[in-house]
């Protein structure tokens, strides 16, 4: 094991080395850094620069100790350990002390007396070792160095130069574990400062991590400057809501409002790190929420009513609707709520109507799903990335996507030679972060670019599959697979072919936090709690027993998904407008039970805004005023994940369990209000509550019994694409304009500009260079960006799926791998 | 005299001999003394010589108050409305007199001595938000050659000059925009705009 060298995974050492600290033997791993092994046996040596998670530099010299047989007092933080070495720290040596004093007399020379007007007063190393290693008194009295202050190093990190040690932990951090060298230490001497190059800011999806590093407060954040003092917070651990990674946060609350959200250590999961989205972006839920439930008067008009009113009438319309009822839940609800709706569709209404994937989908998505993840244990893992001899990615751009598994597979490529390959039509950013190779698929032709790895490896073909064929077969190999695979018809069931080829572990890696918990939760058609199918008897038993209803009363047979039921009520709309008597046509969809879905998330959003126009009946559990509740018969608010306990699944499926912040919230969680409807339509459904969520969760079980096979479709033929014609390749970045990023106009300007990803024939074509106006159309509707040339192939444009003027859904009503005419200029 | 008599007189004694020493009874509230200089009464927000706020909002007094009765809020000055000189200002400032102890431990905390005692004493009400002083009940008063704030600090001035004593009082300019915010025809950048520092 070496804890020293960042990131190595531990290793078991038999042999170790034996050293004395302070007179105390102690014996550590090889390679172990001495100020660790000072840790192991409790003595805390001061220090700035070291962090556990970057490489030594021994910038700031803080850590001198006293190593017997060296001439001058040595860092303990870049030395490390040897067999009998004798160590002593400030504890038993003068010299040490003296020279921390020193050097802790020479970092306050300039260092001003900010303190009072500091965030980090109060939770500042410097303050703290100054307190505890420094001398009482100061012998300067000359001037101090001072800069203009503070000064932007991105929209959101403001920088005080003069309060800087020169640690260079933010400049290492950006480095090595971002991969975005941004920020780094200008000019020599008293001088010394962090800074930018003057035409490119600090712009990283992670730079908010080194305003938690940073051991002073040189680096603060827009967002909290001045807002609050370490005495003041409310601190509680808490799990991100912004997608599957499942980063361990804290989040400080003053007054009943969230101030803050910190990166919190998590080995296993994000290790000491977050994006910026998890950490600034939380503004959402404190806006516009919906405070009251409402119902529809005579006239037509949405009005606050009492919760008894409101509950009497969404359980009138859903009894009369019963089964032909849907419930479409958002990809963002916590494990128990989602299973609380999974449950309520089928022991209370006994529809198999559910679908929790309120974006893109398909069909094949179902039945692969169904086999390879729902219910499976954890894994592949974060450890097991960081140790894999590949990882291939499908339809995954990890940066954008799962910013962790990102930092993972950074921290693979740097420090254990992790190889990455990635099925895209080009590199991105984050490719090129992570040393990644592309196996170039045109959107729409990724089964065949993964079929081409479970072959057998031979053939003249192209270098890097052959190397990824080869590699995926060793052990340990890895193969993400990205949500936008649904979009590819094929894709899915080739990427389950490869790993069953190759026995390369299969992770599904969705973008948002709640689809793996809604997915074990049994939130979609075909699948009960924990893989269990629906057809199964077995299975509908097991359920029943749980759920206390009698297993004939659960539907048997699968039922549709989002797309079927929008389809359905559509259809049926039209045969209602084309019947002689409209009375007689009966709709197969009565009611829409919808949870947290966003229309503009779809596959086709205004058809499911048409649906909901027409669906009879329309019960709206939400946060916030949305296209669906602007329509629905009865909206109930339901808490955000601050007010409620819960459990999000991340994307190896580890369950990432969090408390509530807001212990005197007033909003109920959807499982509670679920309950409440429960009990007004007189079924027995329990209280709702999370102790008994999670009880009976946990008394399904695992499923042993059968399940559906892995789907075997064949890939399309690849369409015929026109000389004006591309396939768009889309995907959401990291920041853009999310709905749970609103309110938070500092991480909105880090975001990166939307561009036109165009290869270099085509703009030549075109009459393009990069930065000039190129307009993807289709029949609906046109976008103009200024093209980026990139390598990639010609037939292909890629888009933001969600940025600023950006948002091929809603404006071209196309996505991933459907074909748009292309033209140089504005049109 | 009997030996109970003789008691009686001598226990009469006692008021008697009282009535020619000097009476320490204060008629308060018909006549109200001063306290000792150093009495520690309510507080008082300073203000420098133009007016602008001394406080920084940094909480130092609600982190020294052994009693939890101060309650601060910091904020940024910004282009629009500047309070103290330097970044940063008390955007709220409660003392709650229900809990203070009038120890003075916040005055010692107070790097700019924004905040200090007054011997002001009378401090009773009928009602738990009348004892809970805002901002605005502990600034002290506006006095010759301030103007109220928000207003901009002297031309050329850093806070360092402020916090030197440099500062002397309001010049022209910041007496106009004082004037101008308050009657309601400042030009300048107002908070309706989006300007930040
Ligand atoms: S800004 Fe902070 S983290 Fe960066 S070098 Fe200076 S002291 Fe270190
Ligand atoms: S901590 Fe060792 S030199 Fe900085």
């Amino acid at each position: 094991m070496t804890i020293t060298t960042p990131g190595v995974s531990p290793v078991t050492v038999t042999s170790g080395i034996t050293l004395s600290v302070d007179g105390v033997d102690i014996t550590v791993p090889k390679g172990t850094l001495v100020i660790r092994a000072a840790e192991q046996l409790g003595v805390e040596i001061p220090r700035f620069c070291d962090h556990p998670l970057l490489a030594p530099v021994a910038a700031c010299r803080m850590c001198l100790v006293e190593i017997e047989g060296q001439p001058k007092p040595q860092p303990a933080c870049a030395v490390t350990v040897a067999e009998g070495m004798k160590v002593r720290t400030q504890v038993t040596s003068e010299l040490a002390e003296q020279a921390q004093q020193g050097v802790m007399e020479f970092l306050l020379i300039n260092h001003p007396l900010d303190c009072p007007v500091c965030d980090k007063g109060g939770e500042c190393p410097l303050q703290n070792q100054a307190l505890s290693h420094g001398r009482a008194e100061s012998r300067f009295t000359g001037v101090k160095r001072t800069f203009p202050k503070p000064i932007n190093v991105s929209a959101q990190i403001l920088l005080d130069r003069e309060r800087c040690v020169s640690c260079a932990r933010c400049t290492r951090f950006a480095d090595e574990i971002a991969g975005d060298p941004f920020i780094d230490l200008l000019e020599r001497g008293a001088k010394q400062q962090v800074g930018t190059s003057s035409d490119q800011p600090f712009d990283s999806y992670f730079s908010g991590n080194t305003v938690q590093i940073c051991p002073v407060g040189a680096l603060t954040s827009a967002k909290y400057r001045f807002r609050s003092r370490p005495f003041d917070l409310i601190s509680t651990p808490t799990v991100c809501e912004h997608c599957a990674s499942g980063c361990g946060l804290r989040t400080d609350v003053r007054r009943s409002t969230v101030l803050r959200r910190l990166a919190w250590d998590e080995p296993a999961v994000n290790e000491e790190w977050n994006c910026d989205k998890g950490r600034f972006a939380f503004g959402y839920a404190a806006e516009g929420r919906l405070t009251h439930p409402m119902v529809r008067d005579e006239s037509g008009e949405l009005v606050v009513a009492s919760w008894p009113e409101a509950m009497s009438i969404a359980a009138a319309g859903l009894r009369r609707a019963g089964s032909r009822t849907a419930v479409l839940t958002g990809g963002r609800l916590t494990l128990e709520d989602a299973y609380s709706y999974s449950k309520f569709a089928r022991s209370v209404l006994g529809t198999d109507d559910v679908d929790f994937r309120s974006r893109p989908s398909s069909a094949e998505e179902i039945e692969f799903l169904a086999a390879l993840v729902a219910g499976k244990p954890v894994g592949p893992t974060y450890a097991e990335l960081e140790s894999a001899p590949v990882v291939v990615l499908a339809g995954l751009d990890a940066e954008d996507e799962s910013p962790m598994v990102f930092l993972r597979l950074r921290k693979g490529a740097r420090l254990t030679g992790v190889k990455v390959f990635t099925v895209a039509p080009f590199a991105s950013a984050g490719v090129a972060k992570v040393n990644g190779r592309v196996l170039t698929a045109v959107p729409g032709a990724e089964a065949a670019v993964l079929d081409s790895l479970a072959d057998e490896v031979s053939g003249a073909r192209d270098e890097n599959r052959l190397e990824a064929a080869r590699l995926l077969r060793e052990p340990g190999a890895v193969l993400l697979v990205g949500e936008r695979l649904a979009q590819s018809p094929g894709a899915l069931s080739a990427a389950a072919r490869v790993a069953k080829a190759t026995g390369a572990a299969l992770g599904w890696v969705p973008r948002r936090a709640g689809e793996r918990g809604a997915l074990d939760a049994g939130a979609i058609a075909g699948l009960l709690p924990g893989g269990r199918p629906i057809t199964s008897d077995a299975a509908r038993r097991e359920a029943a027993a749980v759920w206390g209803v009698d297993p004939a009363s659960l539907p048997g047979s699968p039922g549709r998904d989002l797309g079927a039921v929008v389809a359905a009520v559509n259809a049926d709309t039209k045969a209602i407008a084309a019947a002689a008597k409209p009375s007689d046509v009966v709709r197969s969809v009565q009611a829409l039970l919808i949870g947290g879905v966003e229309a503009n998330d779809l596959a086709d959003p205004a058809a499911f805004v048409a649906a909901l126009d027409a669906v009879p009946f329309l019960v709206s559990l939400e946060q916030r005023h949305s296209e669906v509740t602007a329509r629905a018969d009865v909206v109930l608010p339901v808490a955000a994940v601050a007010e409620k306990a819960g459990t999000f699944l991340d994307w190896e499926g580890r369950p990432r369990e969090f408390a509530q912040v807001f212990r005197e919230a007033l909003t109920l969680s959807d499982s509670r209000v679920l309950a409440m409807l429960a009990a007004e339509l007189d079924a027995s459904f329990g209280r709702g509550d999370i102790a008994s969520v999670r009880g009976e969760l946990a008394s399904f079980g695992s499923w042993h019994g059968d399940r559906a096979q892995a789907p075997g479709h064949a890939p399309p033929e690849a369409p015929s694409v026109g000389s004006d014609e591309v396939v768009l390749a889309t995907w959401r970045q990291l920041l853009d304009r999310g709905l749970l990023q609103e309110g938070d106009p500092f991480l909105g300007a880090t975001a990166r500009a939307g561009v036109a990803r165009i290869s270099a024939a085509r703009a030549t074509l075109l009459a393009v260079a990069t930065g000039e106006a190129v307009t993807i159309s289709t029949a609906t509707g046109s976008i103009t960006l200024p093209a980026l040339v990139t390598t990639m192939p010609d037939d292909v444009v890629w888009l933001p799926a969600n940025s600023d003027g950006s948002n091929p859904r809603v404006t071209l009503g196309a996505g991933h791998g459907d074909i748009v005419r292309i033209s140089g200029g504005v049109v | 005299m009997s030996e109970d008599q003789r008691r009686f007189f001598r226990g009469f004694g006692v008021p008697f001999s009282q009535m020619f020493k000097r009476v320490t009874t204060e008629q308060y509230p018909e006549d109200k003394r001063p306290t000792q200089p150093r009495y520690h009464g309510r507080h008082q927000l300073n203000r420098y010589a133009d007016g602008l706020e001394k406080c920084i909002g940094c909480e130092l007094c609600a982190w020294a108050c052994p009693a939890d009765a101060i309650y601060v809020e910091g904020a940024d000055n910004t282009e629009v409305e500047r309070f103290s000189p330097g970044e940063r200002y008390g955007r709220v400032y409660q003392i709650n007199y229900l809990r203070c102890v009038f120890c003075g431990l916040c005055i010692e905390a107070c790097p700019t001595r924004a905040l200090t005692m007054t011997n002001e004493y009378e401090l009773a009400d009928d009602t738990r938000a009348a004892l809970i002083y805002e901002k605005h009940d502990l600034l002290g008063p506006m006095l010759t050659g301030m103007a109220a704030p928000p207003h901009a600090m002297v031309p050329g001035t850093t806070d360092t000059d402020y916090y030197l004593g440099n500062i002397t009082h309001a010049v022209a300019t910041q007496v106009g925009e004082a004037e101008a915010r308050r009657l309601g025809t400042w030009t300048g950048p107002r908070d309706d705009e989006e300007v930040t520092a």
